[in-house]
């Protein structure tokens, strides 16, 4: 099968790129662009540990051809720290709550926050678990999990309100 | 995990799409949200020279809201169903059963017209889709035809379109004030297909009642609704536990998904008929 010519813009980069239609967006990523944030838990599209902010929209990127994804803006977890490369928000709660263990859920737990809390910023508990039930985790129990993006939002209004 | 290779097509008009159906043949697939085929593809079990994308055509996009009907494109994602004030004030049923169907990231995707054209008896929609009486707008070389959903399901991954057709946009009646509406679903957890699911509409003298994924092909039961719409909620239970087919899979046996057919239905009634004005 012929290749394809790739353009994206992934964390405010134009990249190129030259793939297979089948080539999948987890797999472009990780391999032609070496962003190896994302993760793949899986083959079925159920853990989630592959999503990206994909034109504004959470996406498992296991389960979208990159020739889809052509002309797209991409934004992985490498895109969520601060302009000086300290951690973001919720990369920093995650932190401080502990919700995170081996790691391997997280840029993709952390990816999808980032989503649900711009269309949520003041969500309740029960909003996060559904929100973020695209996501499985094996290590944490998600509790603390609940708790780093509780606090994220609570620190994300915060700044917005003190900004203003 | 890894596709077979295919050549990738995205015209921007349902013509277009439909002439590379037409060279291609067997060979040639849509793709929508793609949260279905390339699960499929990803384990080979669907295996496709040519996907063509539909992303790029505006007239499968959008949702309007008439007094009598709504129309909905079939690109519309779930995510695009929830968030809609309108439908949700028109045909709240929509939004319960969306919102029970997949997870956050595969709802940005996966798209209503996907979802009733796939065929797989354990997608929701469809069975909503004959309670509600919906029709379904398929385009192919020779024009537009519509069919009923009620008409449209004739066994697992078998419906009325033909493969040169695609569908394009779900027509639906706007259901009269004081119908009361509920879609309720068990499932083991987040993402799961039903065990047994129900979609109930009550008042008014009528009523209408569906079920998912408790034969090869979502079930509508005329006997169940004219039950129901007579208020005789045991006869309607027992109508519908009559016309659905389960088999046993990891889900259960028969004769638990029988069971769990009455509870959900049971629930669904209940519900449906405290919204009921």
């Amino acid at each position: 099968m012929s290749k394809m010519h790739v353009k994206l813009n992934v964390n405010g980069r134009e990249v190129e790129g030259l793939a297979e239609p089948r080539t999948l967006l987890i797999h472009f990523l990780r391999e032609n662009l070496r962003i190896t944030g994302p993760h793949i838990g899986c083959e079925t599209s159920h853990c989630g540990a592959c999503t990206v902010d994909l034109n504004g929209k959470s996406v498992k990127s296991c389960t979208v051809f990159v020739a889809q994804a052509n002309g797209a803006e991409v934004t992985t977890v490498e895109g969520l720290v601060n302009d000086d490369g300290s951690l973001g928000v919720i990369q920093e709660m995650f932190r401080e709550h502990h919700g995170l263990q081996c790691g391997f859920c997280t840029p993709g737990m952390i990816t999808r926050a980032h989503r649900l809390l711009q269309e949520n910023p003041t969500p309740t508990e029960e909003e996060v678990r559904f929100g973020m039930a695209g996501n499985l985790c094996r290590c944490t129990g998600y509790q603390n999990i609940v708790k780093a993006i509780m606090a994220s939002a609570d620190m994300l209004n915060a700044q917005k309100e003190a900004a203003e | 995990m890894i596709p077979a290779g295919f050549e990738y097509h995205r015209p921007t008009d349902t013509a277009s799409a439909i002439s590379i159906l037409q060279e291609h043949g067997d060979e040639a697939r849509v793709i929508a949200g793609g949260h279905s085929l390339i699960p499929m593809m990803k384990l080979r079990m669907a295996d496709l020279a040519h996907v063509i994308d539909l992303q790029d055509i505006q007239e499968m996009k959008g949702i309007e809201i008439g007094a009598d009907s709504v129309t909905l494109g079939a690109m519309v994602t779930q995510h695009e169903l929830i968030t809609h004030d309108g439908l949700a004030a028109a045909v709240p049923i929509i939004r319960e059963a969306a919102l029970q169907i997949a997870d956050p990231q595969v709802r940005y995707m996966g798209t209503v017209g996907g979802n009733v054209a796939n065929g797989d008896p354990g997608n929701d929609m469809p069975g909503l889709m004959q309670c509600l009486d919906a029709s379904f707008e398929l385009v192919g070389p020779d024009g537009t035809r519509t069919v009923a959903a009620r008409d449209f399901y004739e066994a697992a991954y078998f419906t009325a379109r033909e493969d040169e057709e695609i569908m394009t946009r779900i027509m639906i009646p706007v259901p009269a004030a004081g119908v009361g509406q509920a879609y309720e679903k068990q499932k083991r957890k987040i993402g799961d297909y039903a065990t047994a699911a129900a979609a109930v509409m009550v008042g008014k003298g009528s009523a209408s009642v569906a079920m998912t994924n408790l034969a090869d092909t979502p079930i509508w039961s005329e006997a169940a609704s004219a039950a129901l719409a007579a208020r005789d909620v045991e006869g309607c239970v027992a109508a519908m536990l009559d016309a659905i087919d389960p088999v046993e899979d990891n889900r259960g046996p028969v004769e638990f998904k029988k069971h769990v057919a009455a509870i959900m239905l049971r629930r669904a009634i209940a519900r449906a008929i405290s919204r009921a004005g």
